[in-house]
């Protein structure tokens, strides 16, 4: 029962990983990487129980953390670039 | 089963490491980057390697991307046109990838009981480890008492790497960075910041919580100052983004960071030379205290704590350096 | 009683992967950012929900099902707000979503 959830998840995340490659735009990738992530959470939560340790779940919740701390860091990077392209050419006018 | 799966992320490992070389968006390489962390610390995960597994995803899913980001603002976005002379390089790595491939016909089967590493010190520690130190994890017990002087290597390389980005970074730029008039920047309202802000004003006390649960726990489960130095550090990391790098440098100024950047190296050499006060050799803690055991159990937490505190400090200098230098 | 768990559970899990693929098929084949964000999304959440739920009813009241519900709470917190905060930041910086029917070969800026 497992497994099918398993195997569900690692297709969704090649899916997921096509998509990062092929995305025109920045925010397709970052979207991806977030369903990536999201989906490596479950799929160690779920081999976690597959292997009878559950005290492999802390990497789970470290996983859930991390992911959002990195896209959130990637779209404050790309509102500090657009604020700096808007304010040169602000200044340009 | 087991190794189906870990065969099929492998593939897709290759597939992301093929796609970063070859975009010529360093943005898209640096997300592509994250994706590639997190195939690994999976892999890992399959192998049945939780520390390492734990460290890859504190580490090189969240703090790599925004430092590389930071290393982004500083310099340009788009790859320079790659050189003519390829050929050669081609040439270079197929030689180097057939020797490595070579090598590995002589390599015992994954999971071989017989094989070498199994044999010798590996199935001492395992033995002594209950014996010796008692503590469930022999991950941290090798790392911490039987390797410490190893350990005590790392901290110093980490810190001796956050002393050298500092260096560099703090050297004075030929007035590259101009300055951003607040007036010119078009209004952006509100809408973007309100709910992330929210959000994560909530989150960062329980990571923060995480963080010291995983450097208490490293003696039971994956876990230890490596870990949690990077967890919290990240925390530190979200609130800078959140409300501004001003606002995290009043929280925790430099002074203190620099403070905790030598602190933790120092906590971990005062152990050890603790441990030749008291009589015994240079980090043998069963010297702390009357029973030996109890004494491997302070000494271990004590050095944990030691890494924790200089993997922080470490990682937020850093980070700090990069976010002052380029605003972009 | 046990047997009625495990059927639960089953379904639960099964439902979970089913919302999963659909999720990945959604964000490979939606024509437009915001509908590939919808996809995401919506069955991130939704197939945490019945993923985790399922996995909780067969781990039963110990440690790990108070690690398991962290683990969706904090799911439930980032994963909307995540999106959320994508969508907000493609808007404003100019992805227009589309009108119309797309013509094949048009990629959305």
């Amino acid at each position: 029962m497992y497994y099918a959830v398993t195997i569900a998840t690692l297709i969704t995340m090649a899916l997921a990983l096509v998509r990062a490659l092929l995305g025109p735009t920045i925010y397709d990738r970052l979207l991806a990487a977030n369903m990536f992530g999201t989906k490596t959470v479950l799929l160690l939560s779920v081999v976690a129980f597959l292997y009878g340790r559950p005290d492999f779940l802390d990497l789970a919740l470290v996983y859930a953390l991390i992911n959002f701390i990195g896209v959130i860091a990637v779209l404050e990077f790309i509102r500090l670039r657009e604020d700096s392209n808007d304010a040169r050419q602000g200044a340009d006018e | 089963m087991i190794i189906l799966f870990g065969i099929f992320l492998l593939t897709l490992l290759v597939i992301t490491a093929l796609a970063i070389v070859r975009s010529e968006s360093l943005f898209a390489a640096v997300i592509l980057t994250g994706i590639f962390s997190l195939l690994m610390a999976a892999n890992f995960f399959l192998l049945d390697a939780a520390d390492v597994a734990l460290t890859e995803a504190a580490i090189g899913a969240g703090i790599s991307t925004v430092l590389f980001l930071g290393a982004l603002a500083l310099t340009g976005e788009h790859e320079r046109g790659s050189s003519k002379n390829r050929m050669a390089a081609l040439g270079v790595v197929t030689i180097t990838t057939l020797i490595v491939i070579y090598a590995t016909f002589d390599k015992p089967r994954l999971g071989d009981p017989d094989a070498p590493v199994q044999q010798h010190v590996g199935a001492w520690y395992l033995e002594n480890t209950p014996k010796l130190i008692d503590i469930p994890n022999a991950v941290t017990a090798v790392l911490g008492s039987f390797r410490g002087y190893d350990t005590l290597g790392e901290v110093f390389v980490v810190f001796t790497a956050g002393i050298g980005v500092l260096f560099l970074l703090s050297a004075r730029s030929a007035g590259r960075t101009e300055e951003i008039d607040p007036a010119n920047v078009p209004n952006r309202g509100l809408r973007h910041y309100l709910v992330p802000r929210v959000v994560g004003r909530m989150l960062i006390p329980f990571i923060f919580l995480f963080g010291l649960y995983v450097q208490f726990h490293g003696d039971y489960g994956p876990g230890g100052g490596f870990q949690a130095g990077a967890i919290v550090a990240a925390a530190v990391i979200l609130y800078a983004l959140l409300e501004g790098e001003a606002e995290a440098l009043r929280v925790l100024p430099l002074s203190v960071l620099k403070w905790l950047v030598a602190g933790g190296a120092l906590l971990y050499g005062a152990v050890g030379v603790t441990g030749m006060l008291l009589g015994g050799n240079f980090l043998d803690y069963s010297v702390l205290a009357s029973d030996p055991i109890v004494g491997q159990h302070i000494g271990i937490i004590l050095i944990e704590l030691g890494v924790g505190i200089t993997v922080t400090g470490v990682l937020l200098c850093v980070f700090h350096a990069f976010a002052a230098r380029g605003k972009v | 009683m046990a047997l009625a768990i495990d059927i639960l559970s089953w379904v639960l899990l099964s439902l979970g992967g089913v919302f999963v693929f659909i999720g990945g098929l959604g964000a490979l084949r939606m024509p437009n950012l915001y509908t590939r964000i919808h996809a995401a999304s919506l069955t991130d959440t939704m197939a945490a929900v019945l993923i985790i739920g399922g996995i909780m009813l067969q781990a039963g009241l110990t440690l790990a099902t108070i690690k398991l519900a962290a683990i969706l709470l904090f799911l439930l917190l980032t994963s909307p707000t995540a999106s959320n905060a994508l969508a907000s930041a493609a808007i404003l910086s100019g992805v227009q979503p589309d009108e119309g029917p797309i013509e094949r070969g048009r990629t959305s800026r």
